[in-house]
């Protein structure tokens, strides 16, 4: 019965990642995402019948203790990113609207939150949680979205509050933010009715961190002319770091996508088949219209060589302490991309500027997420001013489709893209 | 050497003849449901206003919301380069450009040379465009061309708060309601654009001397409004509303 059981939700799953297949683009490792992808909700989706808890967490919370544990993590922000790309994104909002949630709140609160109520979505619905992890790093809106959701499912709630670190990360912030792992710890205790596994925790956490190493060395290579990957290619290929990192198998995934890449920058294949113009990218992507933007760029020889998302899961490295990495937490998971000052967030944007040698810089002012959104005029303003780039807002919704206006973006990108050629044919000249 | 810019705009349609850095012809027509279509009359309305024959015709730049449905032009630019180009033929000196279409409005900022620094678009909303202004005529009962001359009579300008066109509509009903003059809600109007622009404007960085271009520009209440608001003196070129298809023909020239 078991075994049927979940042969059946390989199928439904299976199906349901069929639609992905159209970013797996050029690259003969996704067919094993995909796999695993399917064998992850697998297991989550019979976690009752094998025994195993399941907890929800927010994009930017410390998985490693639940994996520790033995806990199977589910994101629901990771589906709010299938929602949009399966263009089920305006439907389920409406449905929140209709159920009293405002249009202004984030498209993946309301779309999550009318998801949990009907068995539909993508995969038919999420698995149902034993207990939600919330840790505010990346927005303030988790906080009431996970209480919606503990009260719907009647389930246990934790929250891990960190502190913005506008310029620096204190000392009282420290104190402050490693007391709550304690209690983070504690809590999973209860919820599973066992001791927390320290020495486990240690081991997941050294194998998250180079994980983290590896997902960053992929993006590296970028850096090379022309970039064999685009910031479409890692924001399919992010999945994996976002829902498994501390898993051995994501590692196997991350170094054979990295083998790959460095052979493709051997024989200098490029990811745009002419690479001309190498852009930067902000924001959550427009999960809804990548196939289109993607195409869209390529079509005047423009690469997206990298963005501030993708890298925001290995952006704290520089805070592991390889000697006591459970000390490391607390900072690497508070002082990240979105949990800084906005003069810290430009400084990191000038960087990705040098370091991949990029001709402008593409904003999506996604309507969902104010803390990404929120300093972009500013960040905008720093690096026309640094740099003297060409940058360009785009306004739109992570998983909205209802949010984009095709003809506004299509002429503000071939506007933006006629600047950029004329200044780089006056340079060269 | 003759050429030809052509710009659909989503409401009317434009086309402009040049000829050795001379404007020979324009003609507007209106957009309507087929921008194909509009395309096609607008270029040949023009060729025989200007008494030229297609063959004498050596290249064509479409441009505007249509430039894609144009599929006899040599070559397609978006709007924001083709005003640039317009205005900077029109008045090389020109630093700024406000343009007011139909369907969105923008702020360009040019180098000296007349290229593309930088600019900003509306945001998916018709408040501070010319669709703006029809929705307000029709509310009001007044021929849109009467607009800028009944709101300069105006001595006290009605407040619209509302950023938004239709919630803005039922506000200037309900001003209607309470008895107040149209000349006064029309400059009122005008007043609630120029806020709107004048925003957009301060995001690209304005520099003088400004010009405005666009159909809205035929409008001199919301030119007189946005000089208010900014405190700059704004050019209105006699050929405001074909600005894009001049640059589109000006630019012809050089492909």
């Amino acid at each position: 019965m078991k075994k049927q059981i979940l042969e059946f939700l390989k199928t439904i799953l299976i199906f349901s990642f069929g639609k992905f297949k159209k970013f797996t683009l050029h690259f003969k490792k996704t067919k094993t995402m995909k796999d695993m992808m399917i064998v992850y909700y697998s297991e989550a989706k019979s976690a009752r019948l094998t025994g195993k808890k399941v907890a929800w967490i927010t994009s930017g919370g410390p998985v490693e203790p639940l994996i520790a544990m033995g806990i199977i993590p589910i994101y629901p922000e990771n589906y709010g990113a299938m929602i949009g790309a399966s263009k089920m994104g305006g439907g389920l909002c409406e449905k929140a609207e209709a159920m009293g949630y405002s249009s202004d709140l984030c498209s993946y609160a309301r779309a999550d939150i009318a998801c949990a109520t009907i068995n539909g979505g993508p995969l038919q619905g999420l698995p149902k949680p034993d207990m939600l992890v919330c840790c505010n790093n990346i927005c303030g809106t988790v906080l009431k979205w996970y209480e919606v959701q503990a009260r719907y499912f009647n389930v246990p709630l934790f929250i891990l509050d960190t502190p913005i670190c506008h310029t620096e990360y204190t000392p009282e912030i420290a104190r402050y933010v490693r007391s709550q792992f304690d209690e983070y710890f504690a809590f999973l205790e209860s919820a599973c009715k066992r001791k927390f596994n320290y020495d486990r925790l240690n081991e997941v956490l050294l194998r998250s961190f180079r994980t983290q190493v590896l997902w960053q060395e992929i993006l590296d290579t970028a850096t090379n002319k022309p970039s064999p990957m685009t910031a479409f290619d890692a924001f399919f290929h992010m999945a994996l770091i976002v829902t498994l990192r501390g898993t051995s198998e994501v590692i196997d995934y991350y170094t054979a996508l990295l083998a790959t890449m460095k052979d493709r920058v051997t024989r200098g294949i490029g990811a745009v088949p002419n690479e001309k113009y190498r852009l930067l990218w902000d924001n959550i992507p427009i999960w809804h219209r990548m196939k289109w933007l993607s195409q869209k760029f390529a079509s005047h020889n423009a690469c997206l060589v990298a963005d501030t998302y993708t890298s925001a899961w290995c952006g704290t490295l520089k805070y592991v302490s390889g000697d006591n990495p459970i000390y490391s937490l607390a900072e690497v998971y508070t002082r990240i991309y979105l949990n800084i000052g906005v003069d810290e967030m430009a400084k990191m944007i000038i960087a990705m500027i040098d370091k991949y040698d990029v001709d402008g810089l593409v904003l999506h002012s996604n309507r969902s997420c104010k803390p990404y959104s929120f300093g972009q005029l500013d960040i905008q303003r720093i690096v026309e001013q640094e740099r003297g780039i060409p940058c360009l807002m785009i306004e739109a919704d992570m998983a909205d489709e209802r949010s984009f206006s095709e003809s506004q973006i299509s002429t503000r990108i071939d506007a933006f893209m006629e600047i950029i050629k004329e200044r780089k044919e006056t340079s060269k000249k | 050497m003759i050429t030809a810019g052509i710009d659909i705009g989503s409401i009317t349609a434009k086309a402009a003849i040049f000829e050795d850095g001379k404007l020979l012809a324009a003609k507007v027509i209106f957009t309507g449901y087929n921008a194909e279509l509009a395309g096609q009359k607008v270029y040949d309305d023009v060729l025989s206003e200007a008494g030229i024959d297609k063959n004498a015709i050596a290249k064509i730049v479409s441009t505007g919301y249509g430039r894609n449905s144009v599929k006899f032009a040599d070559k397609s630019y978006t709007e924001i380069m083709c005003h640039a180009a317009g205005a900077h033929f029109l008045n090389p000196h020109i630093r700024s450009i406000i343009d007011i279409g139909g369907q969105d409005s923008k702020a360009i900022l040019l180098d000296d040379k007349g290229k593309v620094k930088n600019f900003v678009m509306n945001d998916k909303c018709a408040a501070g465009t010319g669709r703006f202004l029809e929705v307000m005529a029709r509310a009001l009962e007044v021929n849109l061309d009467d607009f800028g001359a009944m709101s300069i009579k105006s001595k006290q300008p009605s407040k619209i708060s509302s950023l938004c066109t239709v919630f803005a509509e039922s506000e200037v009903i309900s001003l209607i309601a309470k008895g107040e003059q149209r000349q006064d809600i029309i400059a009122g109007i005008h007043e609630s654009i120029a806020a709107r622009v004048s925003s957009m404007v301060g995001r690209v960085g304005i520099k003088e001397p400004v010009m405005i271009t666009g159909g809205v520009a035929r409008n001199i209440g919301v030119v007189h409004a946005l000089e208010k608001k900014l405190g700059m003196k704004i050019e209105v070129s006699p050929y405001a509303q074909v600005n894009g298809a001049i640059g589109a023909a000006f630019l012809a020239a050089s492909l």
